[in-house]
């Protein structure tokens, strides 16, 4: 079997693309959200913000993944985003909980006052 | 013809030995004759090292009895009634007997092979009597004079007791160099650990490590001459070794003064393993430690320091006889370092007062005169006062052993007196008079004859006559010291001070003697049974030991008395080609070099009677005229008219001589002097080494350990805690990587 074929095979698998929406888009998508989750991770001070911005930036990167995988007609891509959805569930978990820990510890949630933690 | 190289034991029981001539292939067929031996002689060497071991289980199971005293005394007495046994079953060929295999090394076409087997001749059988037998007795004589030291001291004592014993079979009776080099070092371990005995004095410590030190130095040259031998003869074992026909060949060249025929490397081998000799056996300048090493108790001294192991240099110089005859130079080496070191070490001995230092460096100086005579080329004379010596030398220190036993150590002979007169001291007595008429050379005397032999020797080898005038001289002193000893200590007033180890509860039972002259309530502690039968039995042996000069001679080897019998049919065996029979036999052979010797012509020793007669016979008088004016002078100056035990004649006399007896009384400072061009600049370098080590060495290594640690302290401000910190570098980094990507995409894209 030759790869055109296969390649058309592949094709049949998907539904149609809707042509107004190109790759571009997507990635201005997954980039605003990862800038909007940088910027906040940079600006805000409480833990549960950063957190949920990292998640932003998580799921930016994994949009432009998807994206990728789509336009090159490839399932590596949706792969890859399965697996960081589980392992940012699991992390999320983890960064709850740690959170919470912190949080019992100084009746905070600033980052601030965790300030000692230094070299 | 030389018939003097009846080189191999084996061609000493030739059928015509007398008139054997060394050819090489008589040799190489001999070599085969080599036999086998019964295993049971495994017994002389196994049964002190079983002791040895038996002494430390005591040990560990906390002993606190005499139990390991008697197990050495078994042990050493069943292996001296082996050695009995051994000699009576000698029947003239030397064996082997194998133990098991040791060293064997095969390369190329070489091989090394040093078995763990022993080689029986009568050089070894001569040596092993009197080694073993002394120990039994010095082991019964320390079961009681150790007795203070009942408990876990007692067992460490006869522990490394027996190990000495071993090693000391080890060196005589191995089979090959690698043996001998075991025991050498065995002995050397053994005499370190009980020098250091009382270890918690520092005196004896250090007597300890220079025993152990100054020994090195001698060693490291034995260790040398055993390579140097390995390397040219390709063996290390005796059997092989003394019927190579090279060495064979070389002993020929030799003997007719053809010195230029012989290799180098085989002149060296001698001078290398004398550096050890020398240093086993307490010779100029190694001499130093052996005085020090009375600082162990004083069977210690007796067995190793005095009867046995000091004499192991004269048995490796006996047993590579022939290597030494192949050297131009190591044979007179030998005989003027004996020379030299049997003066210096009388006149230092004369100017002490501790008797038993005496007794050291008196045995320093015998020690010499048997170098001088293995260095004139009589290995006889020097083995036979190996064995008078070690009887009466033994004799002598187990008598100042007992005093020092009886009177709490003290040994200053300016603080006893008249022990003659005590009771119980009779048989300490008369061993001492026995043992000091051997040692100064009484007419009659085992010591007389031996040293005799020696004396005479010197004067029939040509250039030689000095050094029996030195010798001469030497038994002079030797006779003058000695006597010092027995009339200040044994005879005249009764007077005596305790020594230091002096403690009222000890000595609680009453045999005191006369109560007068002594400080406070001091009793001597008269000898017991054990030391006085071992004290007996010596003085018999020491006078016994004369009987050997009249029997035991072999009509057929040529040999006069025992110990040439033994010596001369072993690996020893050498007579002096300017020995009376051999210069007779030599102008009856009427060989073309029959005039040629290794130290000049044998005509020579012809025209040079001493006082007009044979020079042999010359020497009974003269040597006993030197001993007795020796021994009247002592008399004169320490007996006559002297009424305390501090003070006799000789004090004004030698303040006569100004400051001469005190630099005497101090060694002539010759420690001092290693002291000072050895010790001091080792000191110094090494020092020097330390601070190299630790600011150069010590300093790279810290240097990288420091590196890490200093780029930690610039880069550590930068963890600030601020979170908010951290993610700002993260993203500034993520931009510049961002930048690089686009910068190089960019001028990718150009090009």
């Amino acid at each position: 079997m030759d790869t055109t074929s296969s390649l058309h095979l592949a094709q049949m698998a998907f539904p149609d693309a809707v042509p107004a929406i190109t790759l571009a888009h997507y990635l201005f998508v997954s980039a605003a959200m990862f800038t909007m989750g940088l910027v906040g991770f940079l600006t805000r001070r409480n833990m549960i913000i950063m957190f949920l911005c990292t998640e932003l930036m998580f799921q930016g990167a994994g949009l432009a993944l998807i994206a990728f995988g789509r336009h090159h007609l490839g399932a590596d891509g949706q792969t890859f985003v399965i697996f960081v959805l589980c392992v940012a569930a699991a992390e999320a978990a983890m960064a709850l909980a740690l959170v919470v820990l912190l949080f019992r510890h100084k009746e905070t949630l600033s980052a601030q006052a965790w300030k000692e933690l230094n070299g | 013809m030389i018939n003097t190289t009846l080189l191999s034991n084996l061609l000493a029981f030739a059928p015509d030995t007398h008139a054997a001539t060394t050819h090489a292939t008589d040799h190489a067929i001999a070599a085969t004759e080599v036999g086998t031996g019964p295993k049971w002689i495994l017994l002389i060497v196994g049964l002190p090292l079983l002791s040895s071991i038996l002494s430390l289980v005591y040990a560990m199971i906390g002993n606190k009895t005499k139990l390991p005293a008697w197990t050495t005394v078994a042990a050493a007495g069943t292996a001296f009634l082996c050695t009995i046994a051994m000699y009576l079953n000698f029947d003239g060929t030397p064996y082997t007997v194998h133990a098991f295999d040791w060293i064997q090394v095969h390369f190329g076409e070489k091989s090394m092979i040093a078995n763990f087997s022993f080689y029986i001749d009568t050089l070894t059988i001569y040596w092993m009597l009197f080694v073993t037998g002394l120990a039994t007795c010095i082991a019964l004589y320390a079961s009681e004079y150790m007795s203070h030291d009942i408990g876990t001291s007692y067992c460490r004592f006869f522990g490394a007791f027996g190990l000495f014993v071993f090693s000391m079979a080890c060196l005589v009776m191995g089979d090959n160099f690698l043996m001998l080099y075991l025991g050498w070092e065995g002995v050397g371990l053994c005499s370190y650990l009980l020098i250091g005995y009382f270890y918690k004095k520092p005196e004896a410590v250090a007597a300890a490590k220079k025993a152990f030190i100054v020994n090195r130095i001698g060693d490291l040259g034995l260790a040398l001459g055993i390579y140097l031998i390995f390397v040219h003869f390709g063996t290390l074992e005796y059997a092989v070794l003394f019927s190579d026909p090279k060495l064979l060949g070389y002993v020929d060249s030799a003997m007719t003064g053809n010195f230029a025929a012989i290799p180098a490397i085989a002149q060296w081998i001698p001078l290398l393993l004398m550096i050890g000799a020398f240093g086993k056996s307490a010779q100029f300048p190694l001499y130093v430690w052996l005085p020090d090493a009375m600082e162990g108790p004083t069977p210690v001294s007796a067995l190793i320091h005095a009867a046995t192991m000091v004499t192991a240099g004269v048995y490796l110089i006996a047993r590579t006889y022939p290597l030494f005859l192949a050297s131009e130079s190591a044979l007179p080496i030998v005989a003027w370092i004996g020379t030299i070191t049997a003066l210096l070490a009388a006149t230092i001995g004369m100017a002490q007062f501790d008797i038993k230092r005496i007794m050291a460096y008196s045995t320093v100086s015998q020690l010499g005169y048997m170098f001088a005579g293995l260095g004139v080329l009589t290995p006889t004379g020097g083995a036979y006062h190996v064995l008078t010596h070690a009887f009466f030398k033994a004799l002598l220190f187990l008598c100042c052993g007992a005093v020092m036993h009886g009177f709490a150590g003290q040994l200053d002979l300016r603080k006893l007196s008249g022990l003659r007169k005590v009771k119980g001291w009779g048989i300490v007595s008369l061993g001492m008079f026995v043992g000091c008429i051997n040692l100064a050379g009484v007419p009659f005397t085992a010591g007389y004859f031996s040293k005799d032999t020696i004396i005479a020797e010197t004067f029939v080898t040509p250039g030689y006559s000095m050094i029996g005038w030195i010798l001469l001289f030497t038994a002079g002193l030797t006779a003058y010291y000695t006597f010092r000893v027995f009339f200040r200590v044994f005879m005249g007033p009764v007077e005596y001070h305790p020594g230091e180890e002096h403690h009222d509860d000890d000595h609680g039972h009453d045999d005191h003697a006369e109560d007068h002259g002594h400080a406070g309530d001091f009793h001597p502690h008269a000898p017991g049974w054990a030391i006085n039968t071992v004290l007996m039995i010596l003085t018999v042996c020491s006078i016994a030991a004369t009987g050997l000069y009249f029997v035991g001679g072999d009509k057929d080897a040529h040999t006069k008395h025992y110990a040439q019998t033994m010596v001369m049919s072993s690996t020893a065996a050498f007579e002096s080609p300017y020995s009376e029979h051999a210069i007779h036999a030599a102008h009856e052979a009427h060989t073309p070099n029959a005039g040629a010797g290794p130290r000049g012509t044998i005509d020579h020793a012809l025209e040079v009677p001493v006082f007009g007669g044979d020079p042999h016979k010359m020497m009974y008088y003269i040597s006993a005229g030197f001993g007795i004016v020796g021994i009247a002078l002592a008399w004169f100056l320490h007996l006559f008219g002297r009424t305390n035990a501090a003070e006799c004649k000789m004090d004004p006399i030698a303040r006569m001589f100004g400051p001469i007896p005190k630099w005497a009384e101090n060694k002539w400072y010759v420690d001092e002097i290693y002291w000072a061009i050895l010790v001091t600049p080792l000191r110094v370098a090494s020092h020097i080494f330390h601070w190299i080590d630790k600011l150069l060495v010590d300093g790279i290594v810290n240097l990288f350990g420091i590196l890490p640690r200093v780029f930690a302290w610039v880069i550590r401000p930068s963890q600030s805690g601020v979170l908010q910190g951290y993610a700002v570098s993260m993203a500034g980094g993520i931009a510049i990587l961002l930048l690089a990507v686009f910068v190089i995409i960019l001028q990718g894209g150009a090009s």
